[in-house]
C-alpha cells in the first residue's frame, strides 16, 4: 500500500497502555480494553455462528441429506440467527462504539466506565448462558424471532425456549446499559470545539443507534416478559384458547425487530463513512445530509414494523400505510449510497483492503436494499414471504452490509487498536474470497426463493428445480469459510509481526488518528481543541500551516512526546479498576438462570438461586455505587 | 494549550480535579436518567398497549368494569375494579410527589439560615424523604390490598386475559415504586448518617425525577385502566 | 451548537439542577392542589351515569389525565425550568411511544377512525 511504503519509518511509540495480566482484564474499566474484550468475544461468536451456518448449508447442499436431524436443524438455524445478531454483529458494533467513540470525540473514557464494564460482562455471561443450552441438548429451536404461540409451553415444552427467552432478556440489559452510557458520553464528553456538526460520521451513526436501542429494547423486553410469564407462571398472553391474539407477539416483536435492523446496519454505515473519505482523500460528501439521513432512517424505522407481517392480512389501510413508509425509508438510505459515491467521485482513491470492503458494502447493500423495496409492496411480498428470497435479501443487507462494513472497519482500525497493520496481501485474499463467496452463497437464493423454496425446511425433495441453486449456495459458503480463515490467520499473525503502524497510517482526518497506536491509557495527554470536521487534514494544509502549527502545539493533536508516560506521571485522574461490575453481572445472570428450575418443577432450588442471585446483585450494586469512581484528589 | 487549559481549570468545582468540563455543562448522571426515563416510556407503552388490546377479550370473568350476570356467566360477577380504594391510592401517590419536591428543595437550601418553625419544617430533608418513602409504601400497601382482594374474588394472573395483563401492568408499576422506595430509603440513611446538603442535590434530583416519572405513569394507568370503561 | 463554549459557561451553574428560575414552595403546593382537584373531578364524573354514557366521557378523561401528566412533568420534574436537552430526551421518546401505542391500537381494531374512542 502506497501510504505505508512511503511513510517514514516510525519507531514503535512507547505508549503506556497500563498493566497486563488476567486480573487487570477482569477489573478493567478502560473503554479501550472493554472494546478489545468485546472484539475478541464477538469474533469468537461470529465463528460459532459461521460454523452453524456451515452445517445448515451442508445439510441443504443436495436433496434429502440427513447430516442433521430435523430437530437439530431447527436448533441450528435458530442459534445461527440469534448468535449472528445478538452475539456477533451487535457486539462487534459495540466493540467499535467502545473503542472509537471516546477517541473520536476527544475524551479520556466513557461517561460511566464501570457501567461499561458491567455491559460487557452481562453480554459475555448472557452469551455463555445462551450457548450452555447446547450442552444440555436443548438449544433454542423456535427461530430467532421466536413467534408465540409456537414458543409457548404447549407447543415448545422443552428447556430450549427458556434458554432463548432468558438469554435475550440478559443480552437486552447489556445493550440498554451500554446505550445510556454512550448517549451521555456523546452528549457530554466532546472536546472543546467538537460541536455536533463536527462529530465524525461514525460517532453520529453510533449516537443514533443508541436511541434506537433505548427505544426498541424495552418493547422486546415486555414481549419476552409476557412469554416468560406464560411459560413459567401460567399467564395467558399468547393463549389463543383464552382469547389471546396470535398477532400480539408478532407486532411487539417487530416494533423492536425493525429498529433492530438499523441497529445492525448503521454502525457499519458509520465505519464506511470513515473509510471512504480516508481513502478518497476527500471529506465526506454532504455531511449534514448524511447526518439528517441517519436520523430520518432511525425515526422512520419505528413506523415500518408491520411490513414484516403483510402475510397475516392486516387490511388495506394497514398494508398501505406500512408499504408507503417502507418505500419512504428507501429515500434517506439511497441518499447515503449516493453520498458515498460522490465522496469517491474525483477523489484519489486507494484500493486498500478496508476501502475494498467499504465499496463492497456500497454495492452489496444496494442489492439488498433494492430487494427490500421489492417486498415493501404487499402483493409482491405475499409471493416472497417465508421463501429463500427473503433469506437472500437480509443476508445481502446483513452480510453484504453490516459484515462488509465491520470487516472494513477492522482493517481500518486494527492498527489503531494493536499498533500494527494487518497484511494487505492476505487482506486482499480475504476480501475477494468473501466477496465471491458471499455472492455465490446468497445470490442463488433469490432464484430458489422465487421458485418457491420455503425457509426453515430441514431438507427437500429432488426435482423441484432447487438442487443447482442450493449446491452453488453451499459451495459459496465453503469459499466464505476459507476467506474467514485467512482473515483469522491475518489477525493472529499481524498481532506480532505486522508492520508498525504509527499514529496515522492511512493519513485519515479524524481525531483518533492524532494519538499513538495503541493509545495510552488516558488517550489524550491534553484534551484537544477541535476547529473542523477533519482536524488532521486541516492541520496539514498549507494555507493553515501557520495557524495549525500553533493549534497543534496547543491542542496536543500531533505526535505526543509524553506518550511513554503513565496517567499518574502526567497527573491525569483515572478511574480505579474494580471487580464489582463483573460480580454484579454474574449475580444477575445467576438470578435469571434460577428461572430454569421452575420449568423443572424444582421450586425450592429455583427460589434459592433466584433470591441468592438477587441478593448478591443488590449487595454488589450497593458496594459499587457507594464507592467513588476514582480516588479523591 | 493555553486556551484549553483555562477551560480545563475553570468551572470545575463539581468534578474531581483535572477533568475537563462537560460539553453541555450538565451532569452525566442527569442526562443518563432522562435517557432512561425516555426508554421507560416505551416499556410502559408496550404494557399499556397490551392491556388495551386485550380489553374486552377475556373469555371468562371476573371483568374489570361491567357486571356479568347469568346466563352469560355461570354465577353473577360484579365489576372487580375498586374505584374508591384506587382513587385513595392515586391521591397518596400524588402527595408523595409533593413530599418529594419538598425533600429536594430542603436539600438544595440546606445551607440557608432557617428562622421560623415553618422554615425549619420545610427545610427538614429527612422528614420529607421519610414522608415520600412512607407514602410510596402506603401506595404499595393499597396495591397489596387490591391484589389480595382480587384473588379472593377469583381473579389471578392465570384466570383470564384481563388478569394476565392487569397484574403484569400494575405489577411492573408496583415494582418500579418498590425500587423507588429503596432508593429513597438509601438517601434517607445517608442523610441520617452525614446529612445531605446542596452538593448532594443532584443525587436527590435523580431519585426525584425517577419518582415523579413513576407517578406520571400511574396517572396514565389510573385513567386508561381504572376510569375508562 | 456553534457557540458551545459560550453555552457551557452559561449553563454551568445550572448543572446541579438548581436553576435561577426555580419553582418555589408555593408553586409546589399549588400544583398539588390542582392535581388533587383534577383527580376529584375525574373520579366524580366516573360516577355520573349519564356522563359516562356520553361521547364526551373518554375524551374528557384523556384530556384531564394528559393535563396532570404534563403538570407533573413540567413542574415537579422541573422540565419547564431545565435545560432544553432534557426536554428533547423526554418528548422524543414519548412521541414515539404514543405513536406506537396508537398504531398498535389501530392495528388491533381498537380505534375506529372518526370516533376516536378507545373501545
Amino acid at each position: 500500500m502506497a501510504t505505508t511504503a512511503t511513510a517514514p519509518v516510525y519507531t514503535p511509540v512507547e505508549s503506556y497502555v497500563g498493566e497486563s495480566g488476567l486480573w487487570s482484564w477482569l477489573t478493567t474499566v478502560d473503554h479501550k480494553r472493554i472494546g478489545t474484550l468485546y472484539l475478541f468475544t464477538s469474533l469468537f461468536f461470529f465463528i460459532v455462528g459461521g460454523l452453524e451456518a456451515g452445517l445448515i448449508r451442508w445439510q441443504l447442499a443436495g436433496p434429502n441429506k440427513h447430516v442433521l436431524s430435523a430437530e437439530a436443524y431447527n436448533q441450528m438455524f435458530t442459534m445461527h440467527g440469534t448468535t449472528m445478531i445478538f452475539l456477533a454483529i451487535m457486539p462487534l458494533s459495540a466493540a467499535f462504539f467502545n473503542y472509537l467513540i471516546p477517541l473520536q470525540i476527544g475524551a479520556r473514557d466513557v461517561a460511566f466506565p464501570r457501567l461499561n464494564a458491567f455491559s460487557y460482562w452481562v453480554y459475555l455471561f448472557g452469551a455463555i448462558f445462551m450457548n450452555a443450552s447446547w450442552f444440555v441438548g436443548a438449544a433454542p429451536n423456535g427461530g430467532w424471532f421466536g413467534y408465540a404461540p409456537l414458543t409457548t409451553m404447549q407447543f415448545s415444552p422443552g428447556l430450549n425456549i427458556d434458554f432463548w427467552v432468558l438469554g435475550l432478556q440478559i443480552l437486552g440489559i447489556s445493550s440498554l446499559a451500554a446505550a445510556f452510557n454512550f448517549i451521555t458520553t456523546i452528549v457530554n464528553m466532546r472536546a472543546p470545539g467538537m460541536n455536533l456538526m463536527r462529530m465524525p460520521m461514525f460517532t453520529w451513526n453510533a449516537f443514533v443507534v443508541q436511541f434506537l436501542l433505548i427505544l426498541a429494547f424495552p418493547v422486546i423486553t415486555i414481549a419476552l416478559v409476557f412469554l416468560q410469564f406464560d411459560r413459567f407462571f401460567g399467564t395467558q398472553f399468547y393463549e389463543i384458547a383464552a382469547g389471546a391474539d396470535p398477532l400480539l407477539w408478532q407486532h411487539l416483536f417487530w416494533v423492536f425487530g425493525h429498529p433492530e435492523v438499523y441497529i445492525l446496519i448503521l454502525p457499519a454505515f458509520g465505519l464506511t463513512s470513515e473509510i471512504i473519505p480516508a481513502f478518497s482523500r476527500k471529506p465526506i460528501f454532504g455531511y449534514p445530509v448524511m447526518v439528517y439521513a441517519t436520523m430520518l432512517i432511525a425515526f422512520l424505522g419505528f413506523g415500518v414494523w408491520a411490513h414484516h407481517m403483510f402475510a397475516v392480512g392486516m387490511g388495506a389501510i394497514g398494508d398501505t400505510v406500512f408499504g408507503v413508509t417502507t418505500l419512504l425509508i428507501a429515500i434517506p438510505t439511497g441518499v447515503k449510497i449516493f453520498n458515498w459515491i460522490f465522496t469517491m467521485w474525483g477523489g484519489s482513491i486507494q484500493f486498500s483492503t478496508a476501502m475494498k470492503f467499504a465499496i463492497g458494502l456500497v454495492g452489496l447493500f444496494t442489492i439488498g436494499g433494492i430487494s427490500g423495496v421489492m417486498h415493501a409492496s404487499p402483493p409482491a411480498d405475499l409471493q416472497q414471504t417465508d421463501t429463500y428470497f427473503i433469506v437472500a435479501h437480509f443476508h445481502y443487507v446483513l452480510f453484504g452490509g453490516s459484515m462488509m462494513g465491520i470487516f472494513g472497519g477492522l482493517y481500518f482500525y486494527y492498527p489503531k487498536i494493536t499498533g500494527r497493520l494487518l497484511s494487505e496481501k492476505l487482506g486482499s485474499w480475504h476480501f475477494w474470497l468473501t466477496f465471491i463467496g458471499m455472492n455465490l452463497t446468497f445470490f442463488p437464493m433469490h432464484y430458489s426463493g422465487l421458485l418457491g423454496m420455503p425457509r426453515r425446511i430441514y431438507t427437500y425433495e429432488a426435482g423441484q428445480g432447487w438442487e443447482t441453486f442450493n449446491l452453488i449456495s453451499s459451495i459459496g459458503t465453503a469459499i466464505l469459510m476459507v476467506g474467514t480463515l485467512i482473515f483469522l490467520i491475518n489477525f493472529w499473525r499481524s498481532f506480532r509481526t505486522g508492520a508498525v503502524a504509527g499514529n496515522n497510517p492511512w493519513g485519515a482526518g479524524t481525531l483518533e488518528w492524532s494519538i499513538p497506536s495503541p493509545p495510552p491509557e488516558y488517550n489524550f495527554a491534553r484534551i484537544p481543541r477541535v476547529t473542523s470536521r477533519y482536524p488532521m487534514w486541516d492541520m496539514r494544509s498549507h494555507e493553515h500551516a501557520e495557524l495549525s502549527h500553533a493549534q497543534a502545539e496547543e491542542s496536543g493533536a500531533h505526535i505526543e512526546v509524553a506518550t511513554g508516560r503513565s496517567a499518574r506521571d502526567l497527573g491525569i485522574p483515572m478511574p480505579n479498576q474494580t471487580i464489582k461490575p463483573l460480580i454484579c453481572a454474574g449475580a444477575m445472570v445467576i438470578m435469571f438462570s434460577g428461572l430454569l428450575f421452575i420449568h423443572e418443577n424444582n421450586m425450592p432450588l429455583a427460589l434459592s438461586v433466584i433470591l441468592g442471585g438477587a441478593l448478591l446483585m443488590t449487595l454488589s450494586l450497593y458496594a459499587w455505587v457507594l464507592t467513588p469512581l476514582e480516588d479523591a484528589h | 494549550m493555553a486556551h484549553a487549559a483555562t477551560i480545563d481549570s475553570t468551572h470545575d468545582e463539581h468534578a474531581h480535579g483535572g477533568h475537563p468540563p462537560t460539553s453541555t455543562g450538565l451532569d452525566h448522571k442527569k442526562i443518563a436518567i432522562w435517557a432512561f426515563i425516555g426508554s421507560e416510556c416505551m416499556l410502559f407503552a408496550s404494557l399499556i398497549s397490551t392491556y388495551l388490546i386485550y380489553k374486552g377479550r377475556s373469555r371468562v370473568g371476573p371483568y374489570p368494569h361491567e357486571a356479568c350476570l347469568p346466563p352469560v356467566c355461570a354465577t353473577a360477577l360484579k365489576p372487580i375494579l375498586n374505584i374508591p380504594v384506587t382513587s385513595a391510592s392515586t391521591f397518596v401517590l400524588l402527595m408523595s410527589s409533593l413530599a418529594m419536591v419538598l425533600a429536594l428543595a430542603a436539600v438544595e437550601t440546606k445551607d440557608q439560615p432557617k428562622h421560623t418553625f415553618g422554615e425549619r419544617l420545610l427545610g427538614n430533608s429527612k422528614l420529607w424523604l421519610f414522608m415520600t418513602a412512607l407514602l410510596g409504601t402506603t401506595f404499595l400497601g393499597f396495591q397489596a390490598f387490591e391484589f389480595t382482594s382480587f384473588v379472593h374474588e377469583g381473579l389471578t394472573i392465570r384466570t383470564n386475559l384481563f388478569g394476565s395483563s392487569f397484574f403484569t401492568l400494575t405489577g411492573f408499576h408496583g415494582a418500579h415504586v418498590t425500587a423507588g422506595v429503596l432508593w429513597l430509603l438509601t438517601l434517607l440513611a445517608i442523610d441520617a448518617r452525614r446529612g445531605l446538603g446542596p452538593k448532594d442535590a443532584l443525587n436527590v434530583d435523580l431519585a426525584a425525577l425517577y419518582w415523579h416519572f413513576v407517578d406520571v405513569v400511574w396517572i396514565a394507568i389510573f385513567t386508561l385502566v381504572y376510569l375508562i370503561k | 451548537m456553534a457557540h458551545d463554549t459560550h453555552e457551557a459557561a452559561h449553563v454551568d451553574h445550572a448543572a446541579m439542577g438548581i436553576d435561577k428560575e426555580h419553582p418555589t414552595w408555593s408553586t409546589y403546593w399549588k400544583v398539588a392542589v390542582i392535581l388533587t382537584l383534577i383527580t376529584v373531578v375525574e373520579v366524580w364524573i366516573y360516577y355520573i351515569p349519564s356522563f359516562t354514557a356520553s361521547r364526551l366521557f373518554v375524551p374528557s378523561l384523556l384530556i384531564m389525565s394528559a393535563f396532570k401528566f404534563a403538570t407533573v412533568v413540567l413542574f415537579y420534574m422541573h422540565l419547564r425550568y431545565d435545560h432544553r436537552l432534557f426536554r428533547v430526551l423526554f418528548t422524543g421518546p414519548l412521541i414515539i411511544a404514543m405513536t406506537t401505542l396508537i398504531g398498535l391500537l389501530f392495528l388491533f381494531g381498537k380505534l375506529k377512525i372518526g370516533v376516536g374512542a378507545i373501545n
